[in-house]
């Protein structure tokens, strides 16, 4: 029965997982930019609100108010007067552009709140510690499941923007070819402006759940965007909106199922099962679905290769 | 007052001056057919009407306001429409969301989804499926009506029959006879030209970046036509 129990908290922890991959699977799909500073975007969004904290006593959620929207406006003013840019000369300029960020992003922080590990767990009252007892082997902890709906909620409104709005079928239009986009009368660069907007907002959710359901220093941003990364991929790459928390989930069943197994063998289960679906023909959960399928979809990874250009 | 006045406009790709100083007066309500062999620079000067390119020298006047430097999503909200070669729609969008998305900013007018619906009908069975799954002439009647929602004064359309099969063609062709009308100016570039010419008020024929000849397709030989096509001179060329 313990492996049940490990399974439930492998989803649950596939939550958090997920939270954090969304917005690195947003712009991967939108703009074909991965944001190598997205981990650290999210710890920034994390010591904000642990800035906020040390001077007003609030509950952390009341705290993300004010700073959810500081994040968004970074958001946009990152791809506007950086990204944007980068992306005039190739693929490659806006990789080393996010790495740059990540560590000038990890330095500030290091600089302004020094060396020492946080959490804001603490600050949340019985919430950390509250648990729903399912049978003798099998319990829910109260902060778990409300990441995990946290994360289901994030995917549902992003997936009711993307598919039901005007600006979200102006997102997918832009994410599917730009240049076209332009042509009828779509800001791509604004489009892409909010995109990155919404990224990082989402960005800084998974950094509070990091900040509640454990610890954050600096320099944990890199480590949570390697899980975010494993996840994408684990999803297919951006084929498909959910396939992200779905990459998520498997990550997180493999991790407690590692740990289960050998608690050393938590993190190093995950990278196994992410470089098994890599090399995996399909290379991906969910990339069979970029042929057909209902749910709004992104630009498929592999058309990072064969992407329409201008013709002459 | 014509609606679109270029003077020596100069487009280059890298170091190829693909357009090389092209003037051109268009009025309100023109049909222009623009031909050309493949490389005379037709869709280079098409994009850069569009502002999907950059111009290097000249300008480009639109309803007496200069758009040179205007960009493309901008010059789309002044009334200038482009459907461009290769029909290029969003192919994971359906039919409904290809036009709706073109509809977001624009001018005010007569056209919005449900009227290109009523012009087309060819669309109105297909307006849920996505658009990469469609024919090539369902696509370039979807691509027509991504372009006509905006509400264009000038609609330029790029290769209209390209890749399509004779019935397409015919489709197309009707269905572009059908929207053409209440003064919007259409400049139009096709491979076809009879067909071309048979709907247009004018004719211009572009070789190696220049025009080399203008006039009414009635009034020009198809010999006329056939030599600054192909760049031929002299007598001797008709047996090409």
């Amino acid at each position: 029965m313990t492996w049940v129990n490990d399974i439930v908290q492998g989803i649950l922890l596939g939550g958090y997982y997920g939270i954090i991959a969304c917005g690195l699977a947003l712009m991967f799909g939108v703009m074909r930019i991965i944001n190598l500073a997205h981990g650290d975007i999210a710890v920034l969004g994390a010591f904000l609100i642990y800035l906020l904290l040390e001077h007003w006593h609030t509950s952390p959620f009341v705290a993300l108010l004010p700073v959810l929207p500081v994040m968004l406006v970074l958001g946009y003013l990152l791809q506007r007067l950086i990204l944007q840019r980068s992306l005039r000369s190739g693929v490659l300029t806006p990789l080393l552009a996010t790495f740059g960020i990540s560590i000038v992003i990890q330095n500030v922080l290091e600089q302004s709140f020094g060396p020492d590990v946080q959490s804001l767990g603490g600050d949340t009252g019985s919430l950390v510690t509250a648990a729903w007892r399912i049978n003798s082997d099998v319990s829910i902890g109260a902060l778990s499941a409300l990441i995990f709906v946290a994360a289901i909620l994030i995917y549902a409104a992003l997936q009711f923007f993307l598919s039901r709005t005007s600006a979200g079928r102006r997102m997918r239009a832009a994410a599917e070819d730009p240049d076209t986009a332009e042509l009828v009368g779509i800001d791509a660069p604004a489009v892409y402006a909010r995109a990155t907007a919404i990224a990082v907002g989402i960005a800084t959710l998974g950094g509070l759940a990091l900040a509640l359901r454990t610890t954050f220093s600096s320099y944990a941003g890199p480590d949570q965007l390697i899980f975010a990364f494993e996840a994408v991929v684990i999803g297919g790459l951006g084929a498909s909106l959910w396939g992200a928390l779905l990459g998520g989930i498997v990550l997180g069943i493999a991790q407690t199922i590692g740990a289960q197994l050998n608690p050393e063998w938590s993190v190093i289960s995950g990278h196994i099962v992410f470089l098994v679906v890599l090399l995996s023909p399909r290379g991906g959960l969910l990339t069979f679905r970029t042929g057909g399928g209902t749910g709004p979809r992104f630009a498929a990874g592999r058309r990072l290769l064969t992407r329409p250009r201008a013709t002459s | 007052m014509s609606l679109l006045e270029l003077d020596g406009l100069v487009l280059r790709h890298g170091l190829l001056e693909a357009v090389q100083g092209v003037s051109l007066e268009m009025a309100e309500g023109e049909v222009l057919a623009l031909i050309g062999a493949n490389g005379a620079g037709k869709t280079t000067l098409l994009r850069g009407i569009a502002g999907a390119h950059r111009p290097t020298s000249g300008s480009i006047v639109f309803d007496g306001v200069e758009v040179t430097r205007t960009p493309a999503h901008e010059r789309v909200r002044a009334g200038i429409a482009l459907v461009p070669e290769g029909r290029r729609l969003f192919a994971g969008l359906t039919v409904e969301e290809n036009l709706l998305v073109a509809t977001s900013r624009v001018r005010r007018g007569g056209w919005d989804v449900e009227s290109v619906l009523e012009a087309l009908p060819l669309l109105k069975p297909l307006r849920h499926r996505r658009a990469g799954t469609l024919s090539g002439g369902e696509q370039q009647a979807t691509a027509i009506g991504r372009a006509l929602v905006t509400n264009p004064r000038l609609l330029l359309i790029d290769e209209l029959s390209l890749g399509l099969s004779p019935a397409a063609v015919d489709l197309v062709y009707a269905a572009l006879r059908s929207v053409i009308g209440d003064g919007m100016a259409v400049l139009l570039v096709d491979q076809d030209f009879t067909r071309a010419a048979g709907i247009s008020d004018r004719l211009v024929c572009m070789l190696e970046g220049r025009f080399v000849l203008e006039g009414k397709g009635s009034e020009l030989t198809r010999d006329e036509i056939t030599r600054a096509y192909f760049g031929l001179r002299g007598h001797g060329a008709t047996a090409a």
